[in-house]
């Protein structure tokens, strides 16, 4: 340890004393401060002080929330499919990476661009993608596809429509312009997340098993390249803005915001795929993401168990007379640290001079532990690097149950009529017609989904499939994003249990075999026991569940500080998983496709009415209590699905999560080209509250579409299995969906009207003046 | 035969367009390097869609710049087959080699959907294959919208020179046929003698199984065999 103190920075404006004011200023508590002094054994420097602060953050050090995410399982049990083994665990690397067999992978996660995109949301929500695009290259993978999933509040205020827009049109441009279909994802409105929108980003890339590369630098005297755009003072912090709540200076604190450019990162990705192709030359790879030049030092020193030395004089930069404190924290894009075999300097200098791009030795890799950093020859920063990724702090907050809980789990169904013929006529447009359920073109029509070449289920439907070609023979990915706060709301452990779930029944109507899941985390100020609480349990939610289907966890982001006017956030969970399936005869589409087909519904009749998206679009209340999940039952539905498609069986098959049945049904027979008809047959259903029926969202449901022909059969395999199965009645190439109830609620629907209310209820509301949609 | 499709920094279809040729309709296909210099020994060159340069100052706009593209202009002009897609066709239009302009979409937003094309050209080489019958081509765009002065659309007009026009879709749901605003819902043009063609639609995005459609095998499938007989 040295406890020498550092010589005066070269800018004078860094040589003061560090003040408490400084040390709040910098977001840490006192008592982390006292801790640096000790473990130095002398006062950190301001730029010092300016690390510690990015990398002591919640975004980078997951303070608050590490024992939380300690209780996932990290590893897939059952690999006797030949593929699904965990290579790459989360939190060793950048990003988690599982085997899909034949000698492949795949590697993916989600991450958060949250308040970046509440102060600036065209950039916010394109650097969010950019951000996570290099997670997925830095390990050697070349990305295939994104998704995202995006929270706003209600649609028909303006200043959602401009960040809803503004979002919109940044995923688009960052996506579309790399060239990586963005596939799908998920866009709920709900006035709990009014200024402060959830705009989290996926980004999934494929790898041979020999491409794996590591952020870890090792071998002394190996040299250290900085490659990609020059450094400017953008970004500022970001790492630590995107860790506190956001207020009403957090408009001015626009700087911290960084702008991106996809041209760069697309060159980027090129000459790194391109550089990391040549057999031996990178020993190390890291991206300059949160917390930039300093987490990619400290983290590559740290994973190697080397020191590392870097002279800022050398780094790229395009703005003058930058200081120590501005290069080390700038979160300017498109950038990565490479760490090269020594004496092959001109092989990665070729590459990145056939793209046009800088390659700048910056310093390279020492004996020891320190992180030097020297500006103009003079040592600007010296620190323990495992210090400051490893050694952060570590805290278990206080947990309260919130007391609006025993108020909405108390709620009974009987505090609001059941469905009568009127209200049953205008309760299933209107759900069509909930922004929250209305088709989400608007959206995806702006994203490119369909460049590779490879999108096999496009937009719209319960899970994406994307083709990925080996060389060998194709294989199809399926991923479906989910996370519902009204749920974590209302009941934070099923919340989280649902959540997960839903995304695995998504993947089983798709005909998917589940791989892993990557989730992120969006949760209010953890210091709020109340907060705290929901967070906690919406994660053990989410890690039964993963349990319960051996499902692990490879990877994700934590947001806290999701705060408006009004408090938190709902809880809001978002994960995403990944499935394979092997054939694609068994891709399956939620859509029907001729007149003649029969409906079937599997796990039973829907009977809650609790934390329903009906309650909260019709009857404008958020309560009750979220469904029931089973998870055995859960399950087994699951499997059953997939053996029946597996056994050509099945033409369509669709989850009913929000709406419920009607809605599923609704949805189910919308297709691409054509609008089908169906006619329900429900009076032998005999429910207790007809709401509940057809609008209720208990859980473990699918909606299977098969010719008449397989009907039976699919329904002795349902009772072998111990699946409760219900025959609902037929497809009808007239469009009009008919609902027999064999009594005073019998009602028919013009199906286009039905589409026409769903499909441009968006694009209605997000209409410019003098523009054609 | 032997394809060649230009790589320019910020292209983005040209794996697609090779794939396309290469191994789904097994024709030998290579990559050229837009620094590159010559084209020779290429029966057909593809410019393909992405981002050229970004996109930046307008599409095309620097590309045209490019190496290559002196070398592709002397091979257009011997009379060599030339396909632009999408960002490609962008480009040609940029370099002087097509006629008009491709400007942003009327809506302002960037489109990415399934129209229905039908072929407007009465060219043989053409209507023998696709007919009459509308074509399923994804567009990728938010700069497709064609533009050309009145003279100019007169000529295009003229010399049977309008190949693609977009058409009504479906009734099923309500969307515009042309899903940009161009001029005469052009969609894809080539120059007089049929030999440079550019067009926004993707024929590479509708040639396998799981695609929106296979429509764009008989595109592509025709730009070979014109290839082949010059």
């Amino acid at each position: 340890m040295s406890s020498s103190s550092l010589p005066p920075n070269p800018d004078p404006v860094l040589n003061v004393s560090i003040t408490p004011e400084l040390i709040e200023k910098h977001g840490l508590q006192p008592e982390e401060y006292d801790h640096i002094v000790q473990t130095l054994g002398r006062e950190p420097t301001l730029t010092e002080l300016g690390i510690f602060s990015v990398m002591w953050s919640e975004h980078c050090s997951y303070k608050n929330s590490k024992p939380l995410l300690k209780t996932f399982p990290v590893e897939k049990k059952d690999t006797s499919r030949g593929y699904g083994r965990v290579m790459v665990k989360a939190g060793e690397e950048n990003a988690g990476v599982i085997d899909i067999g034949g000698g492949w992978a795949i590697c993916f996660k989600i991450e958060s661009h949250n308040h970046p995109s509440a102060v600036e949301p065209f950039e916010g929500a394109a650097t969010g993608v950019g951000g996570i695009i290099r997670d997925i290259f830095t390990m050697g993978a070349r990305p295939v596809l994104l998704t995202n999933s995006l929270r706003f509040g209600d649609l028909e205020d303006a200043t959602v429509k401009r960040l809803f827009r503004g979002v919109v049109a940044g995923i688009s441009h960052y996506g579309n312009c790399m060239g990586i279909p963005t596939v799908g994802g998920d866009v709920v409105f709900d006035e709990s997340y009014e200024g402060n929108p959830l705009v989290n980003a996926l980004c999934l890339g494929i790898l041979r098993h020999d491409q794996l590369q590591k952020g870890a630098a090792t071998g002394v005297g190996n040299p250290v390249y900085y490659v990609g755009a020059a450094t400017g003072r953008d970004g500022l912090g970001g790492a630590s803005f995107a860790s506190r709540e956001l207020t009403e200076e957090s408009q001015a604190d626009r700087p911290a915001v960084q702008k991106g450019d996809p041209f760069m990162e697309k060159l980027l990705l090129e000459a790194c795929l391109e550089m990391m192709a040549i057999p031996g030359l990178v020993v190390g790879i890291q991206d300059m993401g949160a917390a930039g030049l300093t987490c990619s030092t400290c983290e590559t020193a740290g994973r190697g168990n080397a020191g590392i030395e870097i002279e800022l004089d050398e780094v790229p930069q395009r703005e003058t007379n930058m200081n120590s404190y501005e290069i080390m924290l700038s979160e300017s894009q498109e950038r990565m640290l490479v760490i090269v075999q020594k004496g092959r300097e001109k092989e990665i200098e070729d590459v990145f001079a056939k793209w046009d791009l800088h390659a700048a030795k910056v310093g390279e890799v020492k004996e020891g532990d320190r992180m030097v950093v020297k500006q103009h020859g003079v040592t600007v920063a010296d620190l323990p690097a495992r210090f400051l990724t490893d050694e952060g702090p570590v805290y278990e907050r206080e947990a309260k149950e919130p007391a609006y809980l025993a108020k909405t789990q108390a709620w009974k169904p009987d505090e609001i009529a059941d469905l009568t013929k009127e209200s049953l006529a205008e309760a299933l447009p209107g759900l069509l017609g909930d922004p929250s359920i209305a088709s989400k073109e608007w959206v995806y029509r702006q994203y490119d989904h369909m460049v590779g070449a490879s999108t096999v289920v496009l937009p719209g439907s319960d899970a994406a499939v994307c083709r990925i070609r080996t060389g060998e023979g194709d294989k199809f990915v399926a991923i479906a994003n989910d996370g519902i706060g009204r749920y974590c709301y209302l009941d934070p452990h099923r919340g989280g249990l649902i959540a997960m779930a839903e995304c695995l029944r998504n993947l089983a109507c798709s005909g998917a075999e589940p791989l892993a899941m990557t989730d992120n985390l969006n949760f209010g100020n953890p210091y709020k026991p109340e907060v705290f609480y929901t967070m906690k349990e919406a994660v053990k939610g989410l890690s039964d569940c993963c349990a319960a289907f051996d499902v692990p966890v490879v990877g994700g982001n934590v947001s806290l500080y999701n705060e408006n006017h009004r408090g938190a956030i709902d809880p809001t969970p978002v994960i995403s998983v990944v499935g394979l399936i092997e054939k694609e005869a068994d891709i399956t589409t939620q859509t029907v496709s001729a007149a003649g087909q029969k409906l079937l519904l599997l796990g039973g009749w829907p009977d809650e009415i609790g934390g329903s998206q009906y309650l909260q679009t019709v009857h404008s209340v958020k309560t009750g209590r979220a469904p029931e999940i089973d998870l055995a039952k859960e399950k087994t539905v699951h499997d059953l699905v997939r053996q029946v498609i597996r056994e050509g069986r099945v033409k369509a098959a669709h989850d009913l999560s929000d709406g419920g049945l009607l809605v599923a049904v609704g949805e189910m027979l919308f297709a691409e080209e054509q609008n089908f008809g169906a006619t329900l047959e429900l009076a032998s259903a005999s429910p207790a509250r007809w709401d509940a029926l057809l609008f209720g969202e208990s859980q473990g449901r699918i909606l299977l579409a098969v010719d008449s022909a397989e009907e039976e059969t699919v329904i002795a395999t349902a009772q072998a299995a111990g699946v409760a199965v219900q025959s609902l009645g037929k497809v009808t190439a007239e469009p009009i969906l008919s609902l027999r109830t064999g009594g005073s609620l019998d009602h028919s629907w013009e199906v286009k009207n039905l589409r026409d209310i769903w499909s441009q209820r968006i694009g209605k509301a997000m209409a410019l003046p003098g523009l054609p949609s | 035969m032997k394809v060649g499709v230009l790589q320019f920094p910020g292209s983005n279809c040209d794996q697609d367009s090779l794939h396309a040729f290469a191994t789904v309709l097994g024709v030998p296909a290579r990559l050229v390097w837009h620094k590159e210099e010559s084209l020779e020994g290429l029966d057909l060159v593809v410019v393909p869609g992405g981002f050229s340069y970004g996109d930046y100052l307008r599409c095309g706009a620097i590309a045209r710049f490019s190496p290559v593209m002196k070398a592709l202009k002397a091979y257009a002009g011997a009379g060599g087959m030339v396909m632009g897609i999408c960002n490609g066709f962008q480009i040609l239009c940029e370099a002087g080699l097509l006629p008009g302009a491709l400007i942003r979409n009327d809506c302002l937003e960037f489109r990415c959907e399934t129209v229905n094309l039908t072929l407007a050209a009465r060219r043989e080489a053409w209507q023998a294959p696709l007919g009459a019958n509308p074509l399923r081509i994804p567009v990728a765009h938010g700069e497709g919208n064609y533009r050309i002065d009145h003279a100019g659309l007169a000529e295009l007009e003229a010399n049977d020179q309008i190949l693609f026009r977009y058409a009504d879709r479906p009734a099923a749901i309500e969307r515009r046929g042309n899903p940009n605003g161009s001029l005469s819902d052009i969609a894809g043009i080539c120059n007089r003698e049929g030999t440079v063609i550019g067009m926004m639609p993707h024929p590479e995005r509708a040639v396998e199984s799981f695609h929106p459609s296979r429509d764009g095998l008989p595109i592509l499938q025709t730009l070979l065999k014109l290839a082949g007989h010059r």
